[in-house]
């Protein structure tokens, strides 16, 4: 049975704790209503462009001439992974979940056979990597000095990645990052970039539209132009939906790591106060057994 | 007065602009074209350059746009720019002064990477200058 002194610091201690987290819940609710408004604003542009694009794709179907960001270059045997997880950690399954979605595909595709190489975009996806994956990894981005994810940021990983793709340097490649449903739902996703899919395009043209188009300059021409570009934007809202999940995610973890903290004092304070009463009712029976013997 | 019709300008970050246009001139890469209500659907890439908005109220905006694509359809004009400033917040004399800063960026740039970096910001800057420069 521990001393009531030792019960004191205790419950300060955890008090304390409990104060940290209480302060980091109330820091990523107000960082989270401006990450999900940020990723709700993105929104409508990657809308466009992917309904634009799967419309102009489906002229291109099953054509020669397609352009290799939109067929792949025909080849399936070097994958490239680009994860995206958060800096810090303190945030619940959020990191450990997108690791966990991307370290099973890797598993499955070295089973099959084929080469894999990972692009870390955040610290925390590269810490649960590298210890079992790290002669995979071929690079590390880290947007630790990034306070809010621009369309740069997004833009630097896509120029690179279709760099690394011209270079011959990889058939496929998948973004992993977490979608943010609610704050207690988060989704580890993936999503092929290279050749490009359109699976969550909604078809909201007409029928019948692409028919009166007319291109300017010719649907070759915009594709060309267009599927780099939407690598870039794809990523920018990977990272958008990657933002606002690890605040919702930090928010619930810190928000039962508050409760539980309460419960911890509740119960260490109830033991405080019966070990506190069992002392003075030792004391008194001394002192009235005491005075008996007189 | 002319008809009017839905037109909105959207940037990866947000939408900035969805309200009623009577004419928007667009700076599409095979030249300039205006958009009028009832325009045939048609779809261009954009060149770096000035987009001109008129509104109902006879009032006119301007912005400057890099990069994306512009959609002419039944439910109106959409334009998806990678980079939409409006012309108010340039100011010819800062970009001036930022393209002076970007060159020395070039020239002090130690490595290949980043100094194709620079040069890209200081393509993207001196458009913007002649874009200011011929409003």
């Amino acid at each position: 049975m521990p001393s009531l002194k030792e019960l004191r610091n205790r419950i300060a201690s955890v008090k304390a704790t409990q104060k940290i987290t209480k302060a980091m819940q109330m820091v990523a609710a107000a960082k989270l209503r401006r990450a999900q408004e940020a990723a709700e604003a993105a929104r409508p542009y990657a809308e466009r462009m992917e309904a634009v694009l799967a419309n102009l794709a489906t002229a291109f179907e099953g054509r020669d001439d397609a352009p290799l960001l939109l067929a792949g270059n025909g080849k399936d045997d070097v994958h490239l992974l680009v994860v995206a997880t958060a800096e810090r950690g303190l945030c619940g399954g959020f990191n450990a979940s997108i690791a966990k979605l991307a370290r099973e595909r890797a598993k499955t595709l070295l089973a099959a056979g084929k080469t894999v190489k990972i692009l870390c975009v955040g610290k925390k996806g590269f810490d649960s990597l590298k210890r079992d994956l790290g002669k995979h990894i071929v690079k590390t981005i880290e947007l630790r000095h990034v306070k809010r994810v621009a369309f740069e940021n997004a833009d630097e990983i896509g120029i690179l990645v279709r760099q690394m793709f011209d270079d011959g340097e990889f058939d496929v490649c998948t973004l992993f990052y977490s979608r943010f449903r609610s704050v207690i739902s988060q989704v580890p996703t993936a999503q092929q970039l290279i050749p490009a899919t359109f699976e969550n395009a909604e078809a909201e043209l007409p029928e019948g539209n692409e028919a009166v188009y007319e291109y300017e300059p010719d649907e070759g021409e915009i594709l060309a132009e267009l599927l780099p570009r939407n690598i870039s934007v794809q990523i920018f809202r990977g990272l958008l939906e990657n933002a606002a999940s690890e605040q919702g995610a930090r928010m619930s973890a810190m928000d039962n790591a508050t409760r539980n903290a309460g419960e911890m004092i509740d119960k260490l304070t109830l033991s405080y106060n019966r070990q506190r009463q069992a002392q003075i009712t030792k004391e008194l029976i001394e002192i009235i057994s005491g005075a008996e013997a007189l | 007065m002319a008809e009017a019709f839905q037109f909105e300008l959207v940037s990866p970050e947000r939408l900035l602009l969805s309200e009623e246009a009577t004419q928007v001139v667009v700076p599409g890469s095979e030249g300039e074209f205006g958009v009028m209500a009832g325009h045939a659907p048609m779809m261009s890439t954009l060149r770096p350059g000035v987009l001109r908005v008129s509104r109902p109220s006879a009032s006119e905006e301007a912005f400057f746009v890099r990069g994306g694509f512009a959609e002419a359809g039944p439910k109106g004009l959409t334009v998806l720019a990678e980079l939409a400033v409006p012309m108010a917040d340039l100011k010819a004399d800062d970009i001036a002064r930022q393209i002076r800063e970007a060159e020395e960026d070039v020239a002090d740039a130690s490595d290949d990477a980043s100094r194709m970096r620079a040069q890209i910001a200081l393509d993207h800057l001196r458009e913007m200058e002649q874009a200011v420069g011929s409003n």
